[in-house]
């Protein structure tokens, strides 16, 4: 005989929590998007300080990793040249899916102010982009928020989403 | 007095600018006798090999010679005048005015505190002899001298190109060379990781940097607006709060009005 009465009605209301598959994976995958450690130029420093301690990016589940076999996002940070294109593209095709990309500043999303032979003229010609982030360079907390609309957008995705080659193979 | 006059019909066809009222402003010369130092070392110079022309400029000995006795003219610069060090060496683009390149060794004694440029003149096919024996620092500078001009080099122990990758073509810091690549540079990337028959599905590069779409409204949000892809731009502010939606199981989540500023530390 139970020797108390739980109203369900009040307080925090049943314990059970109703979701859906999607929704369920997807709360993980954005909550703990890992990054490649993988910078070009001088937005690669402030990719660091966003990892590091002021900015923290960890408190978004967010670490870097070494290797592109454990990481989902690759944000590229700083001027992708046309030597080091085919480089990149590799270590893109590497990661394993579901993946996403950050380009991060003016250089990677169309070439900057490097209107040159040598600069590839935007990372999406290379790469599926995600997020477009402008600025020269951005600062630590415009990367976090374009992670944040990353995750947002994440959310918003089917878990099971066909993966489908976007534009480029 | 008059400008001469030029006939300004092949202006357009011209690979590169040229501004036909820019006069390049001269820094003085000085004779090399007027240094002790520079005198005598032009003297030794002179003695063994053959000098077109010996000046003094800025403070710093510029000697021409002949392209056939780069080596010789480095080794004695080296060995007998002390000359230890090269700092710089590259070449200067002349194709369209002369067919020629002019190649500089910029050279620093650090007993004697004295700069010295050997410079000499060679033709585009023509091959230079490599100093890298006798200075390390010339190993690259001869290596991006290569890729960047075209200069031939005989006689380097690693001959590669330094910059640009190994199957670019042609040498970017060239005169006639466009700044936005010929046409294999503006497709490098797209050949070789797709293939060529991807350029027509990419499409070529976006190179005027002032061009303004229709389109660009839809694809490009607003900051603190943003909206999906392709949909109208909104005036309501994005929610930037770091939580789930309608929240999340057990986390209370923290609203600003009901939090207490304390205006005194305790």
């Amino acid at each position: 005989m139970a020797q108390h009465k739980i109203n369900y009605l009040q307080e925090a209301g049943l314990p059970v929590a109703l979701t859906t598959v999607d929704k369920l994976v997807q709360w993980g995958r954005s909550n703990s998007l890992w990054p490649l450690t993988y910078g070009l130029a001088c937005c690669a420093i402030e990719m660091m300080a966003t990892g590091a301690s002021r900015y923290d990016f960890d408190r978004f589940g967010t670490i870097f990793r070494a290797s592109p076999r454990q990481a989902d996002v690759i944000v590229i940070a700083g001027t992708l040249t046309k030597k080091h294109a085919p480089f990149m593209r590799r270590l893109y095709d590497q990661m394993p899916d579901p993946k996403w990309v950050i380009s991060m500043g003016s250089c990677a999303n169309t070439g900057g102010m490097f209107n040159t032979y040598a600069t590839v003229q935007g990372a999406d010609r290379i790469v599926p982009v995600d997020i477009y982030l402008p600025g020269c360079a951005p600062r630590p907390e415009t990367l976090q928020y374009a992670l944040m609309l990353l995750q947002k957008k994440i959310r918003t995705e089917k878990a099971s989403r066909r993966l489908e080659p976007k534009r480029l193979v | 007095m008059m400008r001469s006059y030029s006939d300004k019909q092949n202006v357009q066809k011209k690979p590169y600018y040229s501004d036909r009222f820019w006069v390049a402003p001269q820094i003085s010369k000085e004779a090399a006798k007027s240094d002790a130092i520079f005198a005598s070392d032009l003297a030794v110079l002179k003695a063994k090999f053959e000098i077109k022309e010996a000046y003094i400029q800025k403070g710093q000995l510029v000697v021409y010679i002949d392209p056939k006795d780069n080596v010789s003219v480095l080794q004695t610069l080296r060995d007998e005048l002390s000359y230890n060090f090269l700092s710089e060496h590259s070449a200067i683009d002349w194709l369209a005015k002369s067919g020629e390149f002019e190649i500089f060794y910029q050279l620093l004694s650090t007993s004697k505190r004295k700069r010295l440029r050997i410079k000499c003149f060679i033709k585009e096919k023509e091959i230079l002899k490599s100093v890298t024996d006798l200075y390390n620092s010339a190993n690259w500078a001869e290596r991006e001298m290569y890729d960047m001009f075209g200069v031939i080099i005989s006689g380097h122990p690693y001959m590669k190109r330094l910059l640009m990758p190994d199957d670019w073509y042609d040498h970017p810091l060239r005169k006639t060379y466009p700044l936005h690549g010929d046409e294999v540079a503006q497709w490098y990337e797209i050949d070789k990781i797709f293939g060529k028959e991807y350029r027509d599905i990419i499409g070529p590069e976006e190179r005027d940097s002032a061009r303004v779409d229709v389109n660009d409204t839809y694809r490009f949000a607003h900051i603190n607006h943003e909206v999906p892809f392709g949909a109208e731009p909104s005036s309501e502010k994005t929610v930037t709060d770091y939580q789930e939606e309608g929240g999340v199981f057990i986390v209370k989540k923290l609203k600003k009005e009901d939090a207490k500023i304390v205006k005194e530390r305790y």
